[in-house]
């Protein structure tokens, strides 16, 4: 496909691997921010390239992961409402609530459909007017514009059974959080490029100055990576802290601002919950007064739910905040896998847990050969 | 999650109140929300996630990084 094969070139992507180790006179740790650049990396070898003298931590740049307990929980308890039918992105219907997932809610026979695109659900509003159709609403800044279209959508067209349960996430100050970690290994960013396709890169200014990190705003593909790895390197051996942008076909300074007004007119900036993390300050975006309407949380008494119950096994917090790799979570592979999740890492296609076992790192190898044969046949 | 994928505007074809467009993206094609694009136009090449187009895609961004790569004279971009 155009404007991607050419980014996975394996003679470009090692030109670029030599570049970077001809350059990095000391050892450097970065972080990449978004899920997809995490599996861009496992999938095509790009640490290995890289040797320990450039090590690459993972960010928590997976909404499916970090969307909170008591969101799943709300969705769960909506499908069983006789008159609402919840549209979701595919790769949330396996993420475990604390009793089953969406895809067990369905098998029940709650009304849970995937949707592709946000205004899928509206129009599906518009269509079944006896309905209540919620969306659940889940992503970082990259999915808001979307669903800020469909909300306004509905509201002009005077739509009354369209709601959207919001979970959305602000990817700057979680980069905050973690810059600020006073046991912080990391020198660098590799922001998530299509997050900046819609915001730009303002935002990210303050951090790089306050913590003294280069920011560099990264695609998703190998040539883009390690393009990313290399301008990062090159300002940690000047001694600079600069916000730059790698991938320049996707991101301007600027970032979209019809999108961003689209974003502004429908939500604002809230104090959020990240499942793994905790609460973090304006860490997300909620409803505006304007759009309170649309809000799916009136349509159920939240003293109705369940006391969210997290696996306590699970050490999703230190994998998402980069403390600590899958393979080092005592449950990898063993009482976690992608087909009995014990956490969110292991079930969305982007989590680093799905991804280095996606891909066989770690000691993952011995563990799925001894327990299950057949599987490692068929890999 | 934030996949997304660039495709070329085949047609403009805005309805019930919202600008709209069908992209082609290797031979399928699909419709796309142009809520945040409103000026593209048919050949333009849009970046799109979740039905909605995010950004034009700059072209002459991504030749100028390709032209380097393809070059092994040149230092590194
Ligand atoms: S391997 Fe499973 S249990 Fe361990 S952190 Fe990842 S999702 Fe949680």
């Amino acid at each position: 496909m155009r404007y991607v094969d050419e980014y996975r070139d394996a003679d470009r992507v090692r030109r670029l691997a030599d570049a970077v180790l001809a350059e990095a006179t000391r050892p450097v740790t970065l972080m990449e921010v978004c899920g997809g650049q995490t599996h861009t990396i496992l999938a095509s070898g790009i640490q290995q390239l890289l040797t320990e003298r450039v090590e690459l931590l993972h960010g928590p740049g997976c909404p499916i992961c970090v969307t909170p307990l008591e969101t799943l929980d709300l969705a769960l308890a909506l499908t069983e409402l006789p008159d609402v039918t919840v549209c979701s992105f595919g790769d949330m219907l396996r993420v475990p609530g604390s009793h089953g997932d969406l895809s067990a809610a369905r098998a029940r026979g709650g009304d849970v459909r995937v949707v592709y695109a946000p205004l899928d659900a509206a129009r599906l509003a518009a269509c079944e007017p006896d309905r209540r159709v919620v969306f659940l609403a889940v992503g970082f800044e990259t999915t808001v514009p979307a669903v800020a279209a469909a909300a306004r959508w509905a509201r002009d067209r005077g739509l009354c059974n369209f709601f959207l349960l919001v979970s959305h996430v602000r990817v700057p100050p979680a980069l905050e959080l973690i810059a600020s970690d006073p046991e912080r290994r990391i020198q660098a960013f590799l922001a998530a490029g299509h997050v900046c396709t819609v915001m730009g890169t303002a935002e990210y200014q303050p951090i790089a100055a306050t913590h003294d990190m280069p920011i560099v705003v990264t695609g998703f593909e190998p040539v883009d990576i390690l393009q990313g790895v290399l301008m990062a390197v090159r300002q940690i051996e000047r001694g600079e802290a600069q916000v730059s942008i790698q991938y320049r076909r996707a991101v301007r300074d600027e970032g979209n601002p019809a999108a961003r007004a689209l974003i502004d007119e429908v939500f604002e900036a809230t104090d959020r919950p990240w499942r793994g993390i905790g609460i973090i300050q304006q860490g997300g975006l909620g409803l505006r007064q304007e759009y309170a309407s649309l809000d799916a949380q009136q349509l159920i008494p939240t003293d109705a739910l369940p006391q969210p119950e997290e696996p306590e096994r699970c050490r999703a917090s230190e994998v998402l905040q980069g403390r600590m790799r899958p393979p080092e979570c005592p449950e990898f592979g063993r009482g976690c896998r992608p087909e009995q999740p014990l956490g969110a890492p292991m079930v969305s296609s982007e989590g680093a847990c799905a991804a280095y076992f996606a891909y066989r790192i770690g000691d993952v190898e011995d563990e799925i050969a001894s327990q299950d044969p057949a599987r490692e046949a068929q890999a | 999650m934030c996949l997304a994928v660039p495709g070329q505007v085949s047609e403009i074809d805005s309805r019930e109140g919202l600008a709209e467009a069908v992209v082609d993206f290797g031979g399928v094609r699909k419709r796309v929300c142009l809520e945040g694009l409103p000026e593209a136009r048919v050949g333009d090449w849009v970046l799109v996630h979740a039905g909605f187009a995010l950004q034009q895609l700059d072209e002459a961004a991504a030749e100028e990084l390709l032209g380097w790569l393809s070059d092994p004279e040149q230092p590194a971009p």
